[in-house]
């Protein structure tokens, strides 16, 4: 075992001057040794100079990747983060998935998804913000998601570099007897201009682990960086071209000898397994085992297709609970009757709204729908578990390994010392894969195998029918112009569950409470425009249907409902939809100046071939500004196309350029399948969708040209994986409108008669 | 026992002959370079050749493809650089990667057929979902993979 001389005290005196006030990342948990977790990866040969950067005595440099890779480029952009301070190339770094450590905490997420972190109500000034940092500290909790990677490890990130680099010429120095201020890091090593001594951090690591780490480091300037705003190639790729890269459906646990679980469960949302006929497949070849897992059962086999077969002949008996009459129908009918009966919770209230609606004479009103959505991430759900004495490991594509622990912890029934989570990388996440249902039920059922681990793997039958669904949601408005064309009030009512409230029950049965939650009211409270009147109200529905975190969560929706109703306004009003924005974007210069440049990038105003339309939508989530055009045909069968979409995203500093633009193609792609197909419907209590032949993707064919530019800015640090997500739809439904006069107000699109 | 020819080695398997070449090839043989992604052939993500042409696996019957030549991801070039993954790391095409194995196994296989496909081409034949939107790109990487293949 190499040595580890990096004492707690001196690290926590580090972490304490090198966060400052801002806390980011370094240890806020105070009595935990940071960088412990990560010496405990130590290879022989390798030396850990703080908790994210280590280096060995061959010239490997490894750094540690507190979020999960999902396919947004994080494993390269932290790396680029580090490799900026500590002056290598982003090559020369390799990254690893974190342990599971406080200091490795996403404090960004916490902050921006729990209630009373409300920015909308003054956010951080507030005395809740400041209770849940208090509770985000103690809670401590690695999770993914939120678009909130980089902007949770930027600072500590590069710290962590500029750590290593500083202890490494301290020890060069020493080495050389010269002062440490006479040398400098470059390409790997450390030099002394003076005299022309250089020696390699490979050769230098080994004492420069006994040097005192620094107190206060001093960043880069902007204009210094040589990595972050460059493009270099992914690190992940290569792997994910030759098919080497290991997604947790191929976790193998160390080659012991595998078991597969597949399951029936209950199709009736809260139903229970009742009973089964184990009978019936006994003697079925490699079938081990038969578990319930409370919603439904498990066969255990030694092959997966063993096991599947299996349970598809199982009969198996259900309780199907309180919810066998639930429909979509009656789901939409409670929102309406919530939406025109109860009192909402307000998050903006400019103005006097309900006086000025009251008096005008002629009042603008449209109500807009969305349904339920699954995630289908590509990868199907699974989780592969060892129970053994008082020990449980896993191993499972996750976005939340803190969790897994916890919940690999309490259902395993050990002491949390003996749990090991292994996150290796998500074939997809979107927010599903920061529930615990497939840990909870891998571990369930290991716990039955006599030490045999076993990996549980969903069909995609099984996902789709057993996700935790974006909401659904319903939204009333209703404004008034005045005589001059502006908007003088603004109206909107949201009724939908609240996420945070379905996320938190599902882990916490008795800490589920009515509480401000931003996921309600995200990209409705918000939006930039300037109305002298402006109200925006949620009404919080409850319903059996589990709701999650869905690519851009609240915004998915919201962007939608209020870039249309923009655009219905600025019809109404005879005005430009681009200048109608204009003039109500006071005082709002940086969405000013992507709506401008969107407008000269996309051509708008410009003659379009016969038969073409252009939408326009603009929209800012997670920090950053994204505004899309698009452009399409509609045929006289309403064949739809969408040709291009232009992007222009603001979202501040840009560590990556060429993954922001995959971020946003991405993004624009994943709210289109949304927009043309996404709809999961509920009849007698079930899903009746199940697979991609009736929850279909845009593929190919049907995926227009997209063009995307960065609007560079001074902005503060934005999030890229979510805010391309949202305008697509409004963007696509504006254009509808412009060519074909139909105002499309609810989703998807194929159900208005459309075909893409 | 059933014999079956997987990246030019012979192997012996022990499943039932209905037994979906994917699940033979991942949990069987061990290649989980291959992915399974819906099950009834909707997604691509399964892509394999047999005999050279492209199938999705998750509904062959290994009985099927007995005395067939099977190439799958990891046989496909011997270090990783057939032409088509050049052009996916040049391009950076992937995202999460899931669905890449079977989206280069397709394409692979159209360029053998039609060395030079035009976009329209492109949108009949690959029809495999990537639920990361990298479609952009892996048109472009098609017809870089194609200017590369007629160059080698």
């Amino acid at each position: 075992m190499a040595k580890f001389k990096f004492s707690r005290r001196k690290f926590l005196i580090a972490g304490g001057l090198v966060g400052g006030g801002l806390a980011i990342g370094f240890g806020f948990k105070e009595d935990t040794p940071d960088a412990a977790a990560f010496a405990e990866t130590m290879e022989d040969g390798e030396y850990v100079l703080n908790a994210w950067v280590k280096i060995a005595k061959s010239g490997k440099i490894t750094v540690a990747v507190p979020h999960s890779e999902m396919g947004q480029g994080i494993y390269t952009a932290l790396s680029m983060l580090v490799a900026e301070e500590l002056e290598v190339d982003v090559a020369a770094v390799t990254p690893e998935q974190a342990p599971i450590a406080p200091v490795y905490a996403n404090f960004t997420a916490i902050m921006d998804s729990l209630p009373f972190s409300d920015g909308h109500h003054k956010g951080e000034a507030t005395i809740g913000a400041w209770g849940m940092r208090k509770v985000a500290n103690l809670l401590g909790v690695q999770v993914t998601g939120g678009s909130t990677s980089v902007r949770n490890s930027w600072e500590s990130m590069q710290k962590a570099g500029a750590m290593a680099r500083e202890m490494l010429i301290a020890a060069a120095a020493q080495l050389w007897q010269v002062s440490p201020g006479e040398c400098r890091a470059e390409q790997g090593h450390i030099v002394h201009p003076a005299s022309g001594k250089r020696a390699s951090y490979a050769d230098l690591v080994e004492s420069a682990a006994d040097m005192e780490p620094p107190t206060d480091v001093t960043l880069k300037a902007a204009s210094l960086r040589k990595v972050i705003g460059t493009s270099p190639k992914r690190q992940d790729i290569p792997d994910k071209v030759t098919g080497k890269a290991g997604f947790g459906l191929d976790a193998t646990l160390y080659n012991r000898d595998l078991l597969y679980a597949a399951v029936k469960l209950c199709p009736v949302f809260g139903g229970t397994v009742r009973s089964w006929d184990e009978d019936a497949i006994r003697t079925m070849p490699g079938v081990r085992k038969v578990v319930s897992v409370g919603t439904g059962v498990a066969v255990v086999a030694d092959s997966f297709w063993r096991a599947k077969k299996a349970v598809d002949a199982l009969p198996v008996t259900f309780d199907e609970g309180d919810n066998a009459n639930l429909s979509s129908e009656g789901i939409f009918q409670q929102y309406r009757e919530s939406l025109q009966q109860e009192e909402g919770r307000s998050y903006v209230d400019d103005g006097d709204t309900n006086a000025a609606l009251a008096k005008a004479g002629s009042v603008l009103s449209a109500t807009y729908q969305v349904p339920f959505l699954a995630h289908a991430c590509m990868e199907p759900m699974n989780c592969t578990a060892f129970v053994g004495e008082n020990e449980v490991e896993v191993s499972i594509p996750n976005q939340a390994p803190t969790l897994m622990a916890w919940f690999a912890e309490k259902t395993a029934d050990v002491d949390a010392e003996n749990v090991t989570v292994h996150t290796p990388y998500l074939g997809g996440g979107f927010g599903r894969r920061a529930e615990i249902d497939l840990v909870v039920m891998a571990v369930t059922i290991a716990k039955e195998t006599n030490g045999a681990p076993v990996k549980l793997i969903w069909t995609r039958e099984n996902d789709i029918q057993h996700d935790m669904y974006r909401p659904a949601a319903l939204a009333e408005f209703k404004a008034v112009l005045g005589a001059d064309g502006k908007a003088e009030t603004w109206l909107n009512r949201v009724a939908s569950p609240s996420v945070t409230r379905s996320f938190t029950e599902r882990m916490l049965p008795w800490a589920g409470a009515d509480m401000p939650d931003n996921t309600t009211a995200e990209g409705a409270a918000d939006i930039p425009y300037q109305f002298p009147n402006k109200l925006m109200e949620h009404v919080p529905v409850r319903t059996p249907v589990p709701v999650g975190y869905w690519r851009s969560v609240g915004h998915s929706y919201n962007a939608f409902f209020t870039e249309c109703f923009m655009d219905e306004m600025a019809h109404a009003a005879g005005t430009d939809p681009v200048d109608f924005r204009l003039a109500h974007l006071e005082g709002q210069s940086d969405f000013t100046a992507v709506l401008k440049k969107l407008a000269a990038a996309s051509g708008w105003g410009q003659p379009l071939p016969a038969g073409r339309a252009r939408g326009i939508a603009l929209h800012e989530s997670f920090g950053s500004i994204v505004g899309q055009v698009a452009e399409i045909s509609v045929d006289a069968d309403k064949t739809l196309t969408v040709h291009k979409v232009t992007c222009v995203v603001d979202c501040g500093t840009v560590v990556n350029p060429d993954t922001v633009r995959a971020q946003m193609e991405s993004g624009i792609v994943f709210g289109l399948s949304a927009a043309f197909y996404g709809e999961i419907t509920i009849e007698n209590g079930r899903v009746q969708q199940s697979n991609f032949p009736d929850y279909d993707m845009v593929r190919l064919a049907n995926c227009p040209e997209i063009e995307v530019h960065i609007a560079a800015s001074g902005r503060p640090l934005g999030g890229i994986g979510e805010p391309g997500t949202p305008p697509i739809a409004p963007a696509v439904a504006n254009a509808l409108f412009a060519a074909t006069g139909e105002r499309v107000r609810s989703l998807p699109l194929t159900k208005h008669g459309f075909s893409v | 026992m059933l014999k079956l020819s997987i990246n030019g080695q012979t192997t012996d398997i022990d499943a039932e002959e209905d037994t979906p070449l994917l699940w033979v090839l991942r949990d069987t043989v061990g290649l989980t370079g291959t992915k399974f992604g819906c099950g009834v052939a909707a997604c691509g993500a399964c892509t394999v050749h047999v005999d050279g042409e492209a199938v999705r696996s998750c509904v062959v019957p290994v009985s099927d493809v007995i005395g067939s030549e099977i190439t799958t991801i990891e046989g496909l070039s011997p270090d990783g650089l057939d032409p088509v993954q050049v052009a996916w790391i040049e391009e950076q095409v992937p995202q999460c990667g899931y669905c890449q194995s079977g989206m280069i196994m397709a394409v692979s296989s159209l360029l053998r057929d039609n060395p030079s496909p035009t976009d329209a081409d492109i949108d009949d034949a690959i029809t495999n979902i990537c639920r990361c939107g990298t479609y952009p790109r892996i048109r472009k990487a098609i017809h870089l993979a194609a200017k590369l293949r007629a160059e080698a």
